[in-house]
C-alpha cells in the first residue's frame, strides 16, 4: 500500500497547518514530548531493570509492574498525543524519511511486545518464569523501545 | 582569565572544529543526551513521584531512592559528558544562549536540593520511609525536584532554536 496520500492528507489538516505557521507550538509540544520520554524510560526502566535482576530486588515484580502500569500507560498516551501533532504538521517530511519508518515499526513492536509477553512475564510473578526468560524479556523490551528512541531522534537529520 | 576570549580558543580548538564539523558523531553525541534522559530522569522522576506520593507507594522510600541512585548517578554522569561535548562543539553560541544560562542556573539549583534532601530528612528515612504519606519536607524536595528538572528539558530543546541569539 502506498501510504502517500494518507501523508498528504494529514498534511493539509488543520492542526497540521497550525503548528507549521506558529512560531513556537512545535518546540512547545516537543518539550512535553521529552518530558513524557523521561516518564516512559522510568516507568519502563524500574521494571526492565527488575526483570534482570538489579534495581529494586528487594520487591516482587508483579508489585512493581503494578506501580510502574499507570505510568506507562499514561506517558505513552502524552508521548501519542504530542508525537501526532508533530507529525501532522511535517506528514511529507515523514514520509520520505526513513528513520521515521523505524521508528513506527519498532513502536509497534514494542508496544505489541510490551502489553503481550512481557505484561505476562511481570504479572506471572517470581515462581513461574525462569529467572533466563525475565532477562531475555527485559533485554527485548529494552533493545525494542532504544529503537523506537533512537530512530525518532533521527528523524530530525534524515 | 577573561572568559570571552577562553571560550573563543575554545571554539577554534581541534576538538571543537571536530565535533562541529563530524557527519556522525554530532547526531550520536545528541542521540545519547537525549536518550539517557530516560535513565537519569525517568529514575529520578520515580522517587520524586514516590516522595510527592503520585507513585510507588507501596514501596518503601529508602528502597526506591537506595536502590535507584546508582543508575540515575550513571546516568548522569553520561547526560554530564555528552552535555559537555555538545557545548565544547560551539561555545561561544551556547554559552551565550539565555535558556542555556537558565539551564545552567536550574541544575544548579536541582543539585542543592538533592544535597540537603539527602543530609537532612533522608538521613532519618527509616523512620518514615515506610509510611505512604512523607514528611512535608521530603515532599518539598520531590517537587522542587521534579519542577527543576522539567525546566531543565524544556531549556535544553528551547536552546536549540535561535531566537534569542
Amino acid at each position: 500500500m502506498d501510504w502517500l496520500p494518507v501523508f498528504e492528507w494529514l498534511e493539509a489538516t488543520s492542526v497540521g497547518a497550525a503548528i507549521r505557521e506558529s512560531l513556537w507550538l512545535f518546540p512547545v509540544i516537543e518539550c512535553f514530548h521529552l518530558l513524557a520520554l523521561a516518564l516512559l524510560g522510568g516507568a519502563v526502566l524500574v521494571v526492565d531493570l527488575r526483570l534482570l535482576g538489579l534495581g529494586i530486588r528487594s520487591q516482587p515484580v508483579a508489585a512493581l509492574g503494578r506501580s510502574a502500569q499507570p505510568w506507562l500507560v499514561g506517558s505513552l498516551a502524552a508521548m501519542a498525543a504530542t508525537g501526532v501533532p508533530m507529525l501532522l504538521s511535517e506528514a511529507i517530511k515523514c514520509y520520505y524519511s526513513p528513520p521515521f519508518w523505524y521508528k513506527m515499526s519498532f513502536l509497534a513492536a514494542a508496544m505489541l511486545f510490551t502489553f503481550t509477553v512481557r505484561r505476562f512475564v511481570v504479572s506471572a510473578g517470581g515462581g513461574r518464569i525462569a529467572p533466563l526468560w525475565r532477562r531475555v524479556t527485559a533485554i527485548a523490551s529494552l533493545g525494542l523501545w532504544f529503537g523506537v528512541g533512537f530512530s525518532g531522534r533521527w528523524i530530525a537529520f534524515y | 582569565m577573561q572568559l570571552a576570549p577562553f571560550l573563543e580558543r575554545l571554539e577554534s580548538s581541534w576538538a571543537s572544529v571536530a565535533i562541529r564539523e563530524s557527519i556522525l558523531f554530532y547526531p550520536l553525541v545528541e542521540t545519547t543526551h537525549v536518550l539517557t534522559l530516560c535513565l537519569f530522569l525517568g529514575l529520578t522522576a520515580t522517587w520524586d513521584l514516590r516522595l510527592v506520593g503520585l507513585a510507588m507507594r507501596g514501596v518503601p522510600v529508602s528502597e526506591v531512592v537506595g536502590r535507584l541512585f546508582p543508575w540515575s548517578i550513571a546516568g548522569f554522569a553520561i547526560m554530564v559528558l555528552s552535555g559537555s561535548l555538545l557545548f565544547l562543539s560551539s561555545p561561544v553560541r551556547a554559552s551565550g544562549n539565555v535558556f542555556f544560562q537558565i539551564k545552567m542556573v536550574a541544575i544548579a539549583l536541582a543539585g542543592l536540593n538533592a544535597f540537603v534532601f539527602h543530609n537532612t530528612v533522608f538521613r532519618w528515612v527509616a523512620e518514615w520511609g515506610e509510611s505512604r504519606r512523607v514528611p512535608t519536607r521530603a515532599r518539598v524536595a520531590g517537587f522542587c525536584s521534579l519542577g527543576l528538572w522539567a525546566a531543565v528539558v524544556v531549556c535544553g530543546r528551547m536552546q536549540a532554536y535561535n531566537w534569542f541569539d
